[in-house]
């Protein structure tokens, strides 16, 4: 099974070197047809205006908010959680719309406050994750589907509402693979 | 939760990987720029072309334009502080700027030192000429790197000189047995450290962006598929016939750099480019790429 990231702009590398370390190989996807070659797409970290717009402008969103809908996995970091969600605090951004979840953009301040620390998430095992957060959105809200796998106090880090996994953070900056091992078994789960 | 680390500095400029950064003066361009698809703005009182034309001390921007600039818009906003002026630098973190760009396109305020960049939380962006100056301003803490170019010009030619300069060193440094990465860092002028690393990474331990003449959608191609990260315009859009339409063509062009038939496409139709300036005619003194060490 091939699993692609979303080409347009932002931490792209990271991601397949994240893949490649799980035995998976990575497909850089910049076009539709790219699409039907994988099993499961990840939406990087990078600024979620600009890959909204790209996203708009080559016919894309519509197209992968179908698929989501059909159970096709997809896997949102930072600028990926953003665009998989249905409400985003005070903004009409272009967005996939899939996850019954609420974001604040920039929910922790600007990059001076951008910040690492260790997160406790169980249901990736029982070691806590150094999680990277970088002018990092958070979910404020989520619906009655959303399993919340991680927060800080109130602030919602991390979700899953069934093909659809989305953090606030990147994993992809860390070597601790798990979470990219997670979304590569809801892929080969998949029905 | 600590705050102001390594990775988060680096980690911000891999967030940009792939995007267009603008200068802008007022409120109004950076929207212009936001709604064109650029991943962050620098705020800037004069962009680089009008700092050439003026001539005098170019120094950091008032405060008030750099707020007003970081209010109108919610990408991140970038500005610059002169060569080795740290306290420049202090009042932009007091800002809560989200990148510092210490420029040669200011006037330098210190002609042996940059800013020690370990001391900010606030990370980094420098520009390098070759190898050994971007492992210099790693060294001393910056988290990003560019291309200088030469800016304010339209001309690319310094920047693809810069990068390729850049590239050829990498390589050099990859190819070298063990015995040969201390005579490299001396030859270099480098911490051995960083050379190190670049022999393991087979590339810049940090993201480096092209910026320094970028005036065109082909322009911006180019310096991608020269191996950049990314993109710096300066006075290329707001200097052109039609900003709108040529940060929205370079954005594509930046993504799709591999696409000619696309880059076709958003080439057409955009209006005339910044007039510019041959950089072979100008005198060495009127350069600004000189300026750092």
């Amino acid at each position: 099974m091939k699993i692609g990231v979303l080409a347009l702009q932002g931490a792209v590398r990271e991601h397949c070197n994240s893949l490649r370390a799980c035995g998976v190989e990575p497909v850089e996807v910049q076009y539709m047809f790219q699409l039907s070659e994988i099993g499961g797409l990840i939406i990087p970290g990078g600024e979620s205006t600009t890959v909204g717009k790209l996203l708009v402008r080559h016919k894309m969103l519509e197209v992968l908010t179908d698929m989501g809908r059909d159970g096709f996995p997809i896997f949102g970091t930072c600028t990926g959680l953003i665009l998989l969600a249905k409400e985003i605090s005070g903004s009409q951004q272009p967005r996939l719309n899939l996850m019954d979840i609420t974001v604040e953009r920039n929910a922790f301040g600007r990059q001076i406050a951008s910040f690492e620390r260790d997160l406790a998430i169980p249901e990736i095992g029982e070691a806590d994750f150094h999680a990277i957060f970088i002018r990092a959105p958070y979910i404020v809200k989520v619906g009655a589907g959303v399993r919340v796998l991680a927060k800080i106090d109130d602030k919602i880090l991390l979700v899953r509402q069934q093909n659809l996994l989305a953090a606030a953070f990147h994993p992809e900056l860390t070597t601790d693979l798990r979470i990219h091992q997670y979304f590569i078994r809801i892929c080969a789960d998949r029905p | 939760m600590e705050t102001g680390t390594i990775a988060v500095k680096r980690g911000m400029a891999e967030m940009l990987k792939g995007g267009v950064i603008m200068d802008v003066t007022t409120p109004e361009q950076a929207k212009i720029a936001e709604d064109a698809g650029a991943v962050s703005v620098m705020a800037l009182e004069r962009v680089p072309a009008d700092i050439r034309a003026e001539g005098g001390v170019a120094r950091m921007s008032d405060p008030e334009i750099i707020q007003k600039i970081m209010e109108a818009v919610t990408i991140p906003v970038m500005a610059k502080a002169r060569i080795g002026h740290f306290v420049e630098a202090q009042i932009l973190e007091a800002l809560e700027i989200d990148y510092i760009d210490e420029s040669e396109v200011l006037t330098p305020a210190d002609e042996l030192y940059h800013i020690n960049k370990h001391q900010f939380k606030v990370p980094f962006v420098c520009g390098a000429r070759n190898l050994g100056e971007a492992l210099r301003r790693i060294g001393e803490g910056a988290a990003m790197i560019r291309t200088k170019g030469e800016a304010g010009t339209g001309d690319v030619v310094e920047a693809v000189k810069h990068i390729r300069t850049v590239n050829e060193e990498i390589r050099k440094a990859v190819n070298a047995s063990d015995e040969e990465l201390m005579t490299i860092a001396k030859e270099l002028q480098a911490p051995y450290e960083l050379v190190l690393e670049v022999k393991k990474l087979g590339r810049l331990p940090v993201v480096n962006f092209a910026a320094g003449g970028i005036a065109t959608p082909a322009d911006a191609a180019l310096m991608m598929q020269l191996g950049c990260d990314g993109i710096f315009v300066g006075s290329g859009i707001f200097k052109s016939d039609n900003p709108a339409a040529r940060a929205k063509a370079i954005v594509e062009a930046t993504t799709h750099y591999q696409d000619f038939k696309l880059l076709a496409e958003v080439s057409k139709g955009i209006g005339s480019a910044m007039r510019g300036i041959h950089v072979g005619t100008m005198k060495d003194e009127a350069k600004i790429a000189k300026r750092g060490w």
